[in-house]
């Protein structure tokens, strides 16, 4: 037995040690906005924060979470960062097919957490991670901006 | 029996009888592609597009899937519109497989979303569906209050008489409304007078799809529900000769190992759990009917096909003959590779069966074809069959697959565990990337003759790859499958001799299908590549050049113009700094009866590394129902179509698929995407489809670009390294 502090609650799970914390929040939790893209780290769909940093869920051994606070995107909206990125996101209709959206906004987030004035290029490298096939980047960097500018 | 899943939706639309439900029934002409002259027979169809419920809530029913491109806004607003509803209180949601109420009306008798067509084949369906509900609550109304219909206002879901200072809202007048008779006529509004079409209203999924809530296939949990993974052979072609299951049975969670026609399914009570299990098996396979291409090879013998006439496509006057006469003969090549859709949801499928009936779970492009491979292979009507359609995390072609691939391996499974439990098949990234089902590699060989004065009098357009319409029913015959030569065939530039033919190449053994705008792919690129050449060639301008060609073509010239002068096209770019070179290319085409040019302008440095700095985008898609939308589709399109120029490519050696996640499969990321400005043509035309045609422009202005910036001429996608050295 493992307890996980997701999004401020203790949840015990049964899962082996190294069964990737993913699969634990999808289908052990039935937190399904995570999402599975890879499978090794190179598409960003599984980004969640664990102790505010942005990390990939999909490489994370449960038992590497055990100690630690998660977040998702079933409560990111908490914070005022989360909260102002996912507004700016609505605002600016951000999302197409929003498969990878959630994993986005994690390391959106996470981001202006760090840095409250990212530049495109600080962009460019925080997102660098995240895979749109929709290609709605256009869109993400200026939503970052945006939030940027709600939280100033 | 037979009938359920019509009786079931009624139901559920009565039990919203708490409010009024409108099954409309109106005559609607078979859509028709306006340059080819199809068939015009009109026919009754039964149609049931919304529900208005006490609570003031207009619920549209989407017949078509949502994968990103923003359709369930779009026929939200169609609907919206003439229903004056607020855009507030209409919300969405999927209709259910029915080929009876929800066909695709460009498609015959085929409920499916593709081509571009969800907007076009739905916008006066919609209309009239929107203007006989806003009838019968005036008519309500008018009843109610003992006034004239025609002294009743409606505006943003609120019914008024001005005389009497009455008004009621739709919720108000639902049940009443639900009273009244279905008029046969209704009239529609004229374009002066819409409201809500035009605006950039904000898309309906995007809350849920910001806040995690949204439900893909990836996020069904059913009671009991087993997740599926497979093990499918090595090479495409390969089948199971034996399989030692014990190690995958032996994993704690793993219940089941079924042998399917496709491989090898491990069930487990999740999903790593089934990965873990799959990893596990060991499986010989026996590959003497499995495929060895090797993709060089292929290359080189559709070369040598090309060497050879093939199926003619399109012949004006006499090609061979004006080309051996021309006073200058110029001939390039363009070769173009395997590509995976590689959506961001892999592939997947949820399906349960119990009392005689199958439900199924999915992203569903093609509810009345997969519905009858389920029927059949469980020995069902196809009303027994009912499909949720989800949200798809994203499709690009890839779910209208035309032979139903995962669905019907999900039913396999089903059926190979005897129904006993709901299954969930999840296809990890490598299944989905070396599962076949590409855009098909090609190859072009193009001729162009040049009179004395330079004219272009002769053009020969031979291409070479599989077809992908062949054995699913809707290719044309004659040799020629219409989705290998669009874009080639319909050639617009004035050149009066003219001869396109096609080599179709039936043993490959590799799996194609439909990507995101099909032929245009690659015919956008050979055709708008080579015409740049013999501008330069020439030395004639390649915007001006093309507008003397295009002239019977009022609006290929209308967005080539407008780019153009968007993207200042006559005024030199700005020079980059010491050791960048700079430079501008252009292209237009038209898809789907929508009609886009790009400008590109690249900066490359020395080493042959180069960014696309930024895209200019004139697009006439006919009356534009959404301009926010269609600018996020335009944005996107320019982001799909540079990931698969810059570097994109399935490639085959011994038969094995040599890419397997997007370390070397390698999509486009953030710091890659260029500055995108969308320009939309105002129009009075009846709207066209915006998903796709904005895909092809982008690889020939971006090469055509990159040859004015450094001489070199790409004949070859991707782009990969060749500027480099």
């Amino acid at each position: 037995m493992i307890t996980l502090n997701i999004n401020g609650q203790e949840m015990p799970v049964e899962a082996s040690p190294e069964t990737p914390l993913l699969w634990v929040l999808r289908d052990t939790l039935q937190l399904t906005g995570t999402k599975y893209g890879c499978g090794m780290s190179l598409c960003g769909a599984c980004t969640v924060h664990m102790d505010g940093k942005a990390v990939r869920s999909c490489v994370t051994p449960v038992s590497a979470a055990a100690d630690a606070k998660i977040q998702t995107i079933e409560g990111v909206g908490e914070g005022a960062a989360g909260k102002a990125v996912q507004q700016a996101w609505e605002q600016l209709d951000v999302v197409q097919c929003g498969y990878c959206q959630s994993g986005q906004i994690m390391s959106a987030v996470a981001l202006l957490e760090d840095n409250r004035v990212p530049s495109d290029a600080d962009i460019d490298e925080a997102m660098g991670g995240n895979v749109c096939r929709c290609a709605t980047y256009v869109r993400i960097r200026a939503a970052i901006h945006e939030a940027a500018k709600s939280l100033a | 029996m037979t009938r359920s899943i019509e009786n079931e939706s009624r139901r559920r639309f009565l039990q919203g009888a708490t409010g009024l439900t409108l099954a409309l029934y109106f005559p609607w002409a078979m859509a028709r592609n306006p340059e080819s002259g199809g068939t015009q027979a009109a026919r009754f169809e039964p149609n049931a597009f919304l529900r208005i419920g006490e609570d003031n809530s207009v619920t549209v029913v989407s017949k078509h899937l949502e994968m990103g491109q923003g359709t369930y806004t779009g026929l939200a607003t169609i609907v919206a519109e003439e229903l004056d509803a607020a855009w507030s209180q209409v919300r969405v949601e999927s209709a259910p497989a029915d080929n009876s109420r929800y066909n695709n009306l460009q498609w015959g008798p085929m409920q499916g979303t593709g081509g571009s067509s969800a907007i076009a084949n739905s916008w006066e369906q919609l209309r009239h569906a929107g203007a006989s509900a806003r009838a019968m609550l005036v008519a309500a109304a008018a009843q109610r209050w003992q006034v004239p219909a025609q002294e009743i206002a409606v505006a943003g879901g609120v019914l008024t008489h001005a005389a009497s200072g009455r008004q009621a809202s739709f919720g108000e007048l639902a049940s009443a409304a639900a009273e009244q008779a279905v008029p046969e006529q209704v009239e529609l509004k004229q374009p002066a007078d819409f409201k809500l079409i035009g605006q950039p209203l904000r898309r309906k999924d995007s809350a849920a799809k910001t806040n995690g809530s949204a439900v893909y296939t990836q996020d069904i949990h059913l009671p009991g529900m087993l997740t599926a993974v497979v093990a499918h052979p090595p090479r495409l072609g390969g089948v199971v000769a034996s399989v030692d299951a014990k190690p995958a049975m032996a994993i704690d969670g793993v219940t089941d190992v079924v042998q399917i026609p496709s491989g090898v399914a491990v069930l487990a009570r999740d999903t790593w759990t089934a990965k873990r299990g799959r990893d596990a098996l060991d499986i010989k396979w026996d590959e003497s009917a499995a495929i060895r291409l090797n993709s060089e090879q292929a290359f080189e013998r559709f070369r040598q096909l090309a060497a050879s006439p093939g199926a003619v496509a399109r012949q004006d006057g006499d090609a061979e003959t004006a080309l051996a006469g021309a006073e200058q003969l110029l001939e390039a090549e363009y070769d173009f590779p395997y590509l995976a859709h590689a959506a961001m949801e892999p592939m997947n499928c949820v399906i349960r069966l119990a009392e005689g009936r199958c439900e199924a779970w999915y992203g569903a492009q093609i509810q009345t074809r997969d519905q009858a491979q389920l029927a059949a292979l469980f020995g069902l009507e196809p009303e027994q069959v009912s499909i949720h359609t989800l949200y798809a995390g994203g499709s690009f072609g890839r779910r209208a697959s035309t032979s139903s691939d995962y669905i019907v391996e999900t039913a396999h499974i089903v059926k190979a565990i005897d129904g006993r439990a709901p299954v969930k098949l999840v296809w990890l990234r490598e299944d989905d990337m070396q599962a076949g089902s590409y855009r098909p590699m090609f190859h072009h060989r193009l001729r162009a003759g040049l009179d004395g004065q330079s004219m272009l009098v002769a053009w020969q357009h031979r291409l070479v790859g599989q077809s992908i319409a062949a054995g699913t029913g809707s290719d044309a015959g004659g040799g020629v499958d219409p989705s290998s030569v669009e874009g080639a065939a319909n050639l617009p530039y004035a050149i009066p001799n003219m001869l396109v033919d096609l080599h179709t190449p039936t043993d490959i053994g590799v799996p194609v299908l439909w990507w995101r705008a099909v032929g245009s792919t690659h015919t956008a690129f050979s055709t708008e590549c080579f015409i740049d050449e013999l501008a330069q060639a020439t030395g004639r301008d390649p915007v001006a050049w093309r507008l003397a060609m295009l002239q019977e073509h009022p609006r290929h010239a209308g967005v080539l113009k407008l780019a153009a002068e968007q993207a200042g096209w006559d005024t030199p770019l700005a020079p980059g700094r010491d050791g960048e070179r700079r430079g501008r290319g252009v292209a237009v085409h038209e898809a789907f009866n929508s009609y886009v040019a790009q400008v590109a302008e690249v900066t490359v440095q020395s080493d042959g590394s180069y960014r696309v700095d930024r895209v200019v985008c004139a697009v006439d898609c006919g009356i534009a129902i959404n301009p926010d939308v269609i600018r996020a589709q335009v944005e996107g399109s320019v982001g799909f179509a540079l990931s698969a120029a810059m570097s994109e490519a399935i490639t085959f050696t011994d038969g094995k698929v040599d890419q397997s996640n997007f370390h070397n499969y390698t999509p486009l990321r953030i710091a890659d995407m260029p500055r995108v400005e969308v320009h939309i043509l105002p129009s009075a035309a009846a709207p066209t489809g915006i998903g796709e045609p904005p895909v092809p422009p982008l690889a020939p202005a971006l090469v055509n670009a990159l040859a004015a910036a450094t001489g070199k001429r790409i004949r070859r996608l991707p782009i990969g390294d060749q500027l480099a050295g």
